[in-house]
């Protein structure tokens, strides 16, 4: 995002006695839209925790409110059916003081068929300063973020990306386990259409964790974990940039769970959905249940302790079984705590960068 | 009235089918081609005294029959706001094409005499080149019942083609080869400004007409891009090599049965290359051609645009067949050298702005080619030869369009004066808002292109020449 960087100034100093910070924050934090991990530092996902870090403390106060945001008016626009990470994003604004509108696509303009380019307009016209988007379709936060001035922040693109999810993944995961480098972590399930498990795979990749990916292969997506001969050899006369940038994040690929989860430092389940059997991916849920579970004789397999992971909303006994879902080693419930912790931290960093 | 003679000196003439390529001179008379080899001009001043004669210099510039496109999407009639016969044709000209064929899927589709007429009129009218024009395989092009092929030969049409979707029926197209491969073309006359004269299709010419195929197996499509490392990091829905080489696959099977003649529209990937090489080697019908984003850009392009840092979501660079990888590139260049593929054919798809200013998935399939072709073909790695080949008689002879217009796609004596005249060394930046064509969709805006057409003669007539070059 060299583009808006090189556009942005630094940000400014603010006056926020209630937030207790790291102190080099500004430093690294220049990002201007939130739109996936791919093109995150490492130091700026450690400012990311860090800030985390910060608003649990925040929200753990008997009056959780900490008005940094006072004044900032919110934008959260949902094409896209949405529970818990639309709640958390509002809950989150709330809690910082800003003005928070939730717009979904019934009920608005979008059915009269206006534009998403149209939509967003508007919404900058009114005031938005943060739009917070989600849309079925891969790519379009970042059509929006192209054409208008709010920041945007992606809550979730198609099977693309979801890096609010991937970041409180990451938070929770660090604060079980620890430093990520070196760890393996296996993410189980549909990874070809979702976007928890891309932004997820990015997130751990740029901090360094082992990645191992287990699915059926009609439920990978093309030439992940696959040798790439062509991506190093782009022709000149293609003109196009390549050099230097990242494909695809590496990861091993091992179709046998029993395998995949032997010596896993943790354990990332997806959430399958029905569909898919309708498309000829699958062959039943009984088959997937009974290939792809994550159970307690697989568990079993893992580190001693190893935790489970699912974005929600899940299937108990399809791709997750009852008892793991709810035993110790589950995560699920911080997973959605700290949900509102990182979108505090995220709409906090981005009040300066303009 | 006086004798018109144009002679376009001192250029590199390059005419493939004549094997000619001397620094030389072009000698037109009227409307056709008179001489085309080394100094012509005592030929030229012999005239008499009510000779007129007109002089374009092409020093250092090559002059070449003028290019045939076999896949243009002329949007008229219906789609008057993405293109219009007038601009479509304007577009050709200064791309230096001087024919191109006009896919049927127009609203109505070119499946009956009475759109067909329509269209050959509007471009006798308003036409700045020669339009031919493509009838539909089938009603409505809807892959069920076929058009009347017969009378859509005598109405002119140079093959039949349902582009944009596939022949999906095996058995239809089965039957489409077969009963086209009994049609004549007929003979094309067009003068400008009026309605061109056809006299009907000579029956035992023995090749019969093409059925031209958009392969791409519906099962298997249903995606917005290529499959590959690209969709996957941009999460978009991707179109197997395989949804096209099994089309393929089975169209070449169809045309060893058949004895009919199969023309395989913008061909985009490495297997299916290869099977068109191995059908040709072994003898069957089988004809294509190639795009010259499919020879020069990858599915990348759908990721990165010029100047644009973050993940692009380019829809100026959604298209059917979709960018595919570096691999298929280059079996495409491969396949273009050794003449696997005949022509290279711009699958000009104009469409409007707002068609395209929206998320990946809801946008608009297609590019405009046809002012870009020349210069995209010089800069993929093919050599400067073979694209002027692939431009001119590489398509005349695929589909056999020499039978409707003799001499057409050479500088052979008598043949239509349709002259393009370019600079291969020239340098120029690709701005859409420039294009005189109304879609301004392409991939290519910003970046710089080599080889640019100086002018271009249609029947005699200057119909384009470049600012600032005299021509």
């Amino acid at each position: 995002m060299a583009s808006s960087r090189t556009s942005e100034s630094r940000a400014a100093p603010q006056q926020v006695t209630e937030v207790p910070l790291a102190a080099d924050e500004s430093r690294v934090w220049r990002r201007r839209h939130v739109l996936d991990l791919d093109d995150f530092s490492a130091d700026e996902i450690e400012a990311v925790m860090e800030t985390t870090a910060a608003m649990k403390e925040i929200l753990s106060r008997d009056v959780p409110r900490a008005p940094a945001l006072r004044g900032t008016t919110i934008v959260t626009l949902f094409y896209e059916a949405s529970t818990r990470t639309r709640a958390s994003f509002e809950l989150a604004g709330k809690v910082l003081g800003a003005d928070v509108i939730n717009l979904t696509s019934s009920g608005s303009s979008v059915e009269k068929g206006e534009s998403l380019i149209d939509t967003v307009r508007t919404l900058q016209a009114i005031g938005a300063q943060v739009l917070v988007m989600r849309h079925s379709m891969s790519g379009a936060p970042y059509l929006a973020a192209e054409h208008c001035d709010a920041r945007v922040i992606n809550a979730g693109d198609g099977w693309h990306a979801h890096p609010t999810q991937g970041l409180l993944d990451l938070y929770t995961l660090r604060s079980r386990i620890g430093a990520l480098k070196g760890r393996r972590i296996v993410i189980v399930g549909d990874v070809a259409h979702s976007r928890v498990a891309r932004s997820d795979i990015w997130g751990l990749s740029k901090l360094g964790a082992e990645i191992v990916v287990c699915a059926p292969p009609t439920l990978l997506p093309a030439e992940l974990g696959k040798p790439r001969e062509d991506l190093s050899t782009l022709r000149p006369s293609s003109g196009q940039a390549g050099s230097g940038r990242v494909a695809l994040p590496d990861v091993t690929l091992e179709p046998d769970l029993d395998k995949a989860v032997s010596g896993a430092d943790a354990v990332m389940t997806l959430r399958l959905q029905q569909e898919r059997m309708a498309g000829g991916l699958l062959p039943s849920l009984r088959e997937y249940s009974r290939l792809y579970q994550v159970n307690e004789a697989r568990m079993a397999k893992a580190k001693p302790g190893a935790p489970v992971l699912h974005p929600g909303p899940m299937n108990e006994g399809v791709e997750i079984s009852a008892a793991v879902a709810h035993s110790a080693a589950s995560l699920i419930e911080e997973q959605v705590q700290n949900g509102v912790a990182v979108r505090m931290a995220l709409l906090y960093l981005m009040r300066g960068s303009r | 009235m006086a004798r018109l003679l144009t002679i376009i000196k001192g250029g590199r003439v390059l005419d493939p089918a004549n094997a000619v390529d001397m620094t030389g001179d072009v000698l037109i008379e009227g409307d056709v081609i008179k001489a085309a080899g080394a100094d012509l001009s005592p030929r030229a001043s012999t005239g008499s005294a009510r000779t007129e004669i007109k002089v374009i210099e092409a020093k250092g510039l090559v002059v070449a029959p003028g290019f045939v496109d076999l896949h243009t999407h002329l949007r008229e009639p219906g789609y008057e706001y993405k293109e219009t016969i007038e601009t479509g044709t304007r577009a050709a000209a200064r791309g230096g094409f001087t024919t191109i064929c006009a896919m049927p899927n127009t609203e109505p589709a070119m499946d009956n005499r009475g759109t067909v007429d329509y269209v050959m009129q509007r471009a006798a009218e308003q036409g700045l080149v020669r339009v031919l024009p493509i009838g539909a395989v089938t009603k409505g092009r809807e892959g069920k019942l076929l058009a009347e092929l017969g009378e859509l030969a005598d109405a002119g049409c140079i093959g039949f083609s349902d582009d944009g979707s596939p022949v999906a029926d095996a058995s239809i197209m089965r039957h489409a080869l077969e009963y086209a491969s009994a049609l004549g073309p007929s003979t094309i006359r067009q003068d400008s400004g009026q309605a061109p004269s056809i006299s009907s299709g000579q029956a035992g010419s023995g090749r019969g007409l093409a059925i031209i195929d958009h392969c791409e197996d519906p099962q298997l499509a249903g995606g917005v891009m290529h499959e590959g490392w690209v969709s996957t990091r941009l999460g978009l829905k991707g179109i197997p090599s395989a949804s096209e080489e099994n089309m393929v696959a089975r169209d070449i099977a169809l045309a060893r049965q058949t004895g009919g003649h199969v023309h395989i529209a913008h061909l985009s990937t490495a297997g299916a290359v290869e099977l068109v090489r191995r059908a040709r080697a072994e003898g069957a019908h089988v004809t294509a051609e190639v795009t010259p984003h499919h020879l020069a850009l990858t599915h990348e392009a759908v990721m990165h645009r010029e100047g644009y840092e973050r993940l692009a979501y380019d829809t100026n660079a959604k298209m059917y067949p979709p960018l595919r990888g570096e691999a298929d590139v280059a079996a495409c260049i491969a396949g273009l050298m050794d003449g696997t593929i005949d022509a290279i054919a711009t699958d000009h798809a104009p469409h409007a702005v707002q068609e395209k200013l929206c998320e990946f998935d809801l946008a608009a399939n297609g590019i405009v080619g046809l002012e870009t072709a020349l210069a995209l073909s010089l800069t993929a790695a093919v050599t400067l030869e073979r694209v002027v080949e692939a431009l001119t008689i590489g398509p005349v002879r695929a589909l056999g369009l020499d039978r409707s217009i003799p001499g057409i796609g050479t500088l052979s004596e008598g043949a239509p004066a349709d002259v393009v005249i370019f600079d291969p060394k020239r340098e120029w930046t690709v701005d859409p808002a420039d294009f005189v064509s109304k879609g301004k969709s392409t991939p290519l805006a910003g970046r710089t292109l080599r080889g640019a057409v100086v002018a271009t003669v249609y029947a005699g007539e200057v119909v384009h020449a470049l600012e600032g070059t005299g021509a």
